[in-house]
């Protein structure tokens, strides 16, 4: 598209070349932005999908499902929200994956955002790796290690103070899970960051309704989700877990200087792009057979688009 | 010792202001000074011990240096998993601070006292133990050790009044502290008990036998060198701590005697099983558990006996 411009520009004579090139230029953003980022949301998640596949084939593990629920999440975060100049700076925004075991999806993220390498990438869950099944804080761009389910907030919790009390505008966000809601640890935390206020917080709930053995409801019912967290004193909103638009631009309209703290409760599809997984319980350990990963190639491009 | 700890604590705070106190409902009269010290400083998390380890960690992660405080279960046991997967893995600077240990809540019974949290806490190889035995050396422990890097739990007995005779408040990371010479038996020590067995020492030098005392109060990293150095002169060795039999000072004391073949009998002095409906002040839960000075005193001249049968009189 962008070539087609330039040609256009190169044979006008200089005042007109200007006046269409700001004509242009205007109707192509306002007309073609959305479009552009809803295409490039697409291939992104697409993209994130397939390498989480492919990681998990070559390393023949499971957690896929609960991988695959949390791409545009990941996506709409590190690509629109967070704000990490680089994993080193102390100013930068925090982000924990209080749902470890979706580890897989926040590797291949680090990977896109080029903090991690391709080299570091291909151990995944090989001897000697920094990639394990949950995340490790001695990778690069991983702020906490996490894997112990309902630890997760109190660490945000700890760091949104922190950054109060040094003065700092950053923010700390936590992927929690809807299983983690089971735990008393966490509204533990809730209770905390209500209490003070720290509305540097945000917590992101990804609800797949599913958990290891079953689903939520069956194990133990978490319903009225929202209502829960608001009556604990946070700041609720609900959106689509797989569209990336809205889950940033929630995310950015949020009051993060002062007032209670927020929860984005995101309703998602365990198992997301992949009919065989969608929903199903055994996707929560399960690896692919051949098979299976053919087909999951297959769906995770055809469903999303490609950019091979 | 929580006096001393907390004025200490105090002072230090005025000098850097990375360093928070945290609590968890717990501490009435003890937290005063610091709070009115520094209010914007002081937490009270509620009774929420798991949260209280969490947050700590992430105020450490960016810098912070947090001292949470709460009764020695509440501090170490209930959030265990949290310390584990926090400070100990983060290797961040978070000050677990446990009040009591051992029989010190007495008629609170079992769920207050501190019987194994040295055990719990030695088993991670990556976080300093350290437990006075009276206030000079609880306010040297923490002025040696406040500013390390990684984890710290602290041990702290409210007993507030008690000086150790011979301690004069010494303490240094990986040694032990002779505080009384001697050559018949040794007695290994740690925490407030220490004054138990100092009256029992000197009650034994009555009978003929020399005692020699030596105060462990830096379990983790212990000291080894120390230990091998006494203990290869005494044929009979005697631990004594207000904590069970298994994974604190006496198991600490075997694993250095065996691993270096030492030619020393050792008698550990604790609480040697679960004090089921065990109820009673600090002095009568140690008496019927081995550790007051008149038992000690007892255990030491039998198992004296039984080195030099013939000496006895």
């Amino acid at each position: 598209v962008r070539c087609r411009f330039f040609d256009i520009i190169a044979l006008q004579p200089i005042p007109k070349v200007f006046a269409r090139f700001f004509v242009i230029l205007f109707i192509r953003n306002r007309v073609c932005r959305v479009i552009e980022m809803q295409q490039s949301n697409c291939s992104l998640s697409s993209r994130i999908r397939q390498m989480i596949l492919r990681c998990a084939k070559r390393a023949n593990v499971g957690h896929i499902g609960s991988a695959l629920s949390t791409v545009e999440i990941l996506a709409a975060l590190y690509w629109h929200v967070l704000r990490i100049p680089a994993p080193e700076d102390p100013q930068r925004d925090r982000f924990i994956l209080s749902k470890g075991h979706a580890a897989l999806a926040l590797y291949v993220t680090l990977f896109l955002k080029k903090w991690i390498t391709e080299k570091e990438l291909v151990t995944y869950c090989m001897d000697d790796s920094l990639l394990g099944v949950h995340p490790d804080h001695l990778l690069r761009g991983v702020d906490f290690s996490t894997g112990s389910l309902g630890h997760g907030l109190s660490l945000g919790a700890g760091a949104a103070l922190a950054a109060r009390l040094s003065n700092s505008s950053r923010r700390v966000c936590v992927l929690v899970s809807d299983a983690e809601c089971n735990a008393g640890s966490l509204w533990e935390s809730v209770m905390f960051a209500a209490h003070h206020r720290l509305s540097n917080l945000i917590a992101v709930i990804d609800l797949n309704g599913q958990q290891a053995l079953d689903y939520t409801e069956r194990v133990l019912d978490l319903s009225p989700l929202s209502q829960r967290w608001r009556a604990f004193g946070w700041d609720v909103h609900e959106v689509d877990g797989h569209d990336i638009e809205s889950i940033s631009t929630t995310a950015n309209e949020l009051a993060t200087i002062s007032g209670p703290p927020h929860a984005i409760i995101a309703r998602t599809i365990f198992g997301k792009g992949v009919s065989y997984m969608e929903n199903q319980i055994k996707w929560h350990y399960w690896p692919m057979s051949d098979e299976d990963y053919r087909q999951a190639l297959e769906e995770t491009r055809k469903t999303l688009g490609s950019d091979r | 010792m929580r006096q001393a700890f907390m004025h200490t604590l105090t002072t230090l705070a005025k000098k850097d202001p990375r360093i928070l106190l945290i609590t968890g409902d717990l501490g009435y009269g003890v937290v005063d000074l610091f709070r009115k010290t520094f209010p914007d400083r002081f937490y009270n998390v509620g009774v929420a011990e798991q949260n209280m380890v969490g947050i700590a960690t992430g105020l450490a992660e960016a810098g912070f240096l947090p001292f949470v405080y709460s009764i020695v279960p509440f501090a170490v046991l209930r959030p265990y998993e949290f310390i584990r997967n926090g400070p100990i893995l983060h290797r961040l600077p978070v000050r677990i601070v446990g009040i009591g240990g051992g029989f010190d809540y007495g008629t609170n019974g079992l769920t207050h006292y501190g019987l194994e949290d040295i055990g719990v806490m030695r088993a991670q190889p990556d976080i300093m133990v350290i437990a006075p035995s009276d206030e000079g050396q609880t306010r040297n422990a923490l002025l040696a050790t406040w500013d390390m890097p990684g984890p710290i739990y602290y041990r702290l007995s409210k007993d507030e009044t008690r000086v150790v005779p011979g301690l004069n408040g010494r303490f240094e990371t990986g040694r032990a502290q002779v505080i009384r010479e001697g050559k018949d038996i040794i007695f290994i020590t740690m925490g407030s008990v220490t004054n138990e067995v100092t009256d029992a020492a000197a009650a034994l030098s009555g009978e003929g036998i020399s005692c020699a005392i030596v105060v462990v109060a830096s379990l983790s990293p212990p000291p080894v060198e120390d230990l091998i150095g006494l203990l290869s002169r005494f044929r009979v060795a005697l631990t004594v701590e207000a904590h069970y039999i298994t994974g604190g000072l006496g198991s600490l004391v075997a694993e250095i005697v065996a691993e270096n073949g030492l030619n020393c009998r050792l008698i550990r002095c604790g609480a040697h099983k679960t004090p089921h409906g065990e109820i009673g002040s600090q002095a009568y839960l140690r008496q019927i558990n081995g550790l007051s000075s008149g038992e000690l005193f007892n255990l030491a001249l039998s198992e004296r006996e039984k080195e030099h049968p013939c000496n006895h009189h």
